[in-house]
């Protein structure tokens, strides 16, 4: 029962804040909202016992990739007025569309046709049963070709950002390292022999112009 | 259960593992190649495939299908077959692109890896064994093609159709991966062979939900109406070997995704999606076909034209037949080689400032190059069904398998549509030859490329005189 309950309570922030990203007017709300769906469906994971799962979607996505997103967000100063206004005129249309489509999904997902005896139900596992050790033991083994191909997914999106975004810039002075380093004490500084002007105390120096 | 492995027991998925070193070989290459690298990367890449051809021919056959990792991959004569013609179709594809690209300044070593890995995106949806991998495969493919249509950096015109083709891509994927969510919730295994035991009987309405989600994905990377959008803008903002390897290659992953998820996984459901397909099949074959008759631009043209012939390989998965898949199977080969030839010849046309992608610019081309105007017009001539060339066998094909499974009233639509289709081709046919070529420029010779051209153009002649191999092909793939 506690558990039903905890589960209609998260479910219901979790609706609330996805519908809060794509309804709020300032993009940094939008984002928050995100990181508060991300948490709640964190929550909803753990009523599952997936416990790594929930604990990695927090760490990778609330940790690392929401705190970037932020800060790209911020960074962009990006004119919602100008977004948004396409957006309140078709949202008619929007709301429309998705009441049909809810609708419709509502008449298939009822209980009727797909309750919880429709789907398959998996066996509780007991309480020192590790799904973290469960999913290392997977991963190389069972679902090795997968996660490879996972791998060079991730090694596509490397080569197809950098080719998309690197670009030569005319004007441009990058450092050479290896000048750097080769560089000599000749190359740099050269020794003059002032000529003291006339005139000029000794104790004089080093309050004129900086050279 | 713990699997063993043994380096052996991997060998059906050599082109695989294979091509997957092949990439980090050829990405190192061409760093460390420097200046040389603009000479160095094509070459190794079309050996890079040509050994990968040699490879799979000599240790991935297989006399009958078989699973490996767990069941995620599946090696069967289908299998190879499809990664053989993929492997040639690529190859075919970036021989063709390569002055093109030089010409442009998009000649870069990233444009080859990301072709390569599109095609082991599709090496991976072809032997795909469960949900999982089919994704993947897709993701794969998908994405490296997202970034190569966005490859020319100062086109505003290929950043736009990029940005399409990704957000209607990703809507496609999340499509897709809802529909299998539902099918794995009812089935609880992600399996193609399982889920095709685990769903005997009447389907319940939570999985007919599940399948509408899954063909909406395959027609949506079919690129078949009411999902089409994406296709006359990625076809027409690409850069013109970008649409080469869009329009050619990928259109078997997509036969490969319809075949293991439709016919193989959902088989015993087949009630649920033929419907659907149908829809799918004949609003593409019109739909294409008639619009293209309003286009005045050639890539455009095409684009229409290859949504008109997505709805003829869906006609084969309608049938629903062994002799349906085959003639799919044979229809979309055949397609794929016409398709090349065409962009292939748009390419030799095209010249730095002159892309030739308007039907006008090729008035009178019989003048200026007459070579190429024979290859453009025997290929006009196949597309559109003329008997001897091998575009005839492959609708016939199609017909035979719908009149054989019942189907008399889309022997007839097919019929009549492709009627519709003759008037657009013949128009280019005409531009061709009876139209005066002004002042528009004499297209560059490539010789290399030239030859490949012609031996493409001659394959469409000569299996259309004997279309019996390729045929026989593609039933030993599938029985």
């Amino acid at each position: 029962m506690f558990v039903q309950l905890l589960f209609y309570g998260f479910s219901a922030i979790l609706i609330a804040a996805a519908l809060g990203v794509i309804v709020a007017r300032n993009p940094v709300y939008s984002a928050l909202s995100l990181v508060l769906a991300f948490f709640t469906s964190a929550a909803l994971w753990l009523l599952i016992e997936a416990e790594f799962l929930a604990i990695v979607l927090v760490l990778v996505y609330v940790g690392a990739v929401m705190v970037l997103f932020l800060f790209v967000v911020m960074m962009l100063d990006i004119n919602v007025e100008e977004i948004k206004r396409g957006f309140t005129r078709y949202a008619w249309l929007g709301w429309l569309v998705s009441t049909v489509v809810i609708a419709q999904m509502a008449a298939v997902y009822g209980l009727r046709n797909f309750g919880v005896d429709a789907s398959i139900t998996v066996a509780r596992s007991p309480a020192d049963h590790s799904n973290t050790r469960e999913l290392g033991e997977v991963l190389y083994t069972q679902y090795v070709y997968p996660f490879e191909l996972a791998a060079v997914l991730l090694l596509v999106a490397i080569v197809a950002a950098i080719a998309l975004t690197m670009r030569r810039r005319p004007g441009l002075k990058p450092q050479d390292v290896a000048k750097q380093v080769a560089v000599r004490r000749q190359d740099r500084v050269r020794l003059v022999k002032g000529v003291r002007a006339e005139g000029v105390s000794p104790e004089g120096e080093g309050r004129g112009e900086a050279p | 259960m713990t699997p063993t492995l043994s380096i052996a027991s991997l060998a059906p998925a050599l082109p695989e593992i294979y091509l997957a070193a092949a990439i980090c070989l050829v990405l190192l290459v061409d760093v460390f190649a420097g200046a040389a690298a603009r000479r160095v990367t094509p070459t190794l890449t079309l050996l890079v495939i040509g050994v990968g051809a040699a490879l799979t021919l000599q240790y991935a056959q297989v006399e009958k299908a078989m699973t490996l990792f767990s069941g995620m991959y599946v090696a069967d004569p289908l299998a190879t077959l499809l990664k053989l013609l993929t492997m040639l179709f690529v190859a075919i594809a970036l021989l063709y692109s390569r002055h093109f690209l030089e010409t442009r300044g998009l000649l870069k070593g990233e444009y080859y890896v990301l072709a390569l890995t599109a095609m082991l995106g599709i090496f991976v949806i072809v032997s795909a064994g469960s949900l999982l991998t089919l994704y993947i495969g897709i993701e794969l493919l998908s994405l490296s093609l997202y970034a190569l249509v966005a490859f020319d950096r100062d086109s505003g015109v290929a950043a736009e159709s990029a940005m399409k083709y990704f957000v209607l891509g990703a809507i496609a994927s999340g499509c897709l991966l809802y529909g299998m969510s539902l099918v794995y919730g009812l089935t609880g295994t992600l399996l193609l062979n399982e889920i095709a035991t685990a769903l005997q009987g009447p389907p319940s309405l939570g999985l007919i939900m599940g399948v509408v989600f899954l063909v909406v994905g395959v027609a949506f990377k079919f690129g078949g109406v009411p999902f089409h959008m994406w296709v006359p803008d990625v076809y027409h903002g690409a850069p013109t070997s970008v649409t080469l390897l869009v329009a050619t290659a990928p259109k078997i992953a997509s036969f490969a995704l319809a075949f293991r998820l439709l016919a193989e996984g959902l088989g015993n459901t087949a009630d649920t999606w033929i419907q659907m397909v149908t829809i799918v099949a004949v609003l593409s074959a019109l739909l294409g076909n008639v619009i293209a008759v309003a286009q005045t631009n050639l890539k455009r043209m095409l684009a229409y034209s290859a949504i008109g012939n997505v709805g003829f390989i869906l006609f084969g998965f309608v049938a629903g037949t062994e002799q349906g898949y085959e003639a799919s199977l044979y229809y979309t080969v055949v397609y794929v080689l016409m398709a090349l030839g065409a962009f292939g010849a748009m390419l030799l046309a095209s010249a730095r400032g002159f892309e030739a992608d308007e039907i006008e610019h090729y008035k009178g081309l019989h003048a200026r190059d007459p070579f190429l105007a024979l290859i453009l017009m025997a290929l006009m001539f196949s597309f559109a069904g003329v008997p001897p060339l091998v575009g005839f066998w492959a609708k016939l094909q199609i017909f035979q398998a719908l009149w054989e499974s019942g189907h008399l009233a889309l022997v007839v639509f097919a019929a009549a549509v492709s009627v519709i289709g003759l008037f657009y081709y013949l128009r280019i046919v005409k531009t061709l030859y009876f139209d005066s070529p002004g002042d528009l420029p004499v297209p560059e010779r490539h010789g290399a490329v030239r030859l490949a051209l012609g031996l493409n153009a001659l394959a469409v002649v000569l299996l259309g005189l004997f279309p019996q191999t390729l045929i026989e092909l593609c039933v030993q793939a599938l029985g």
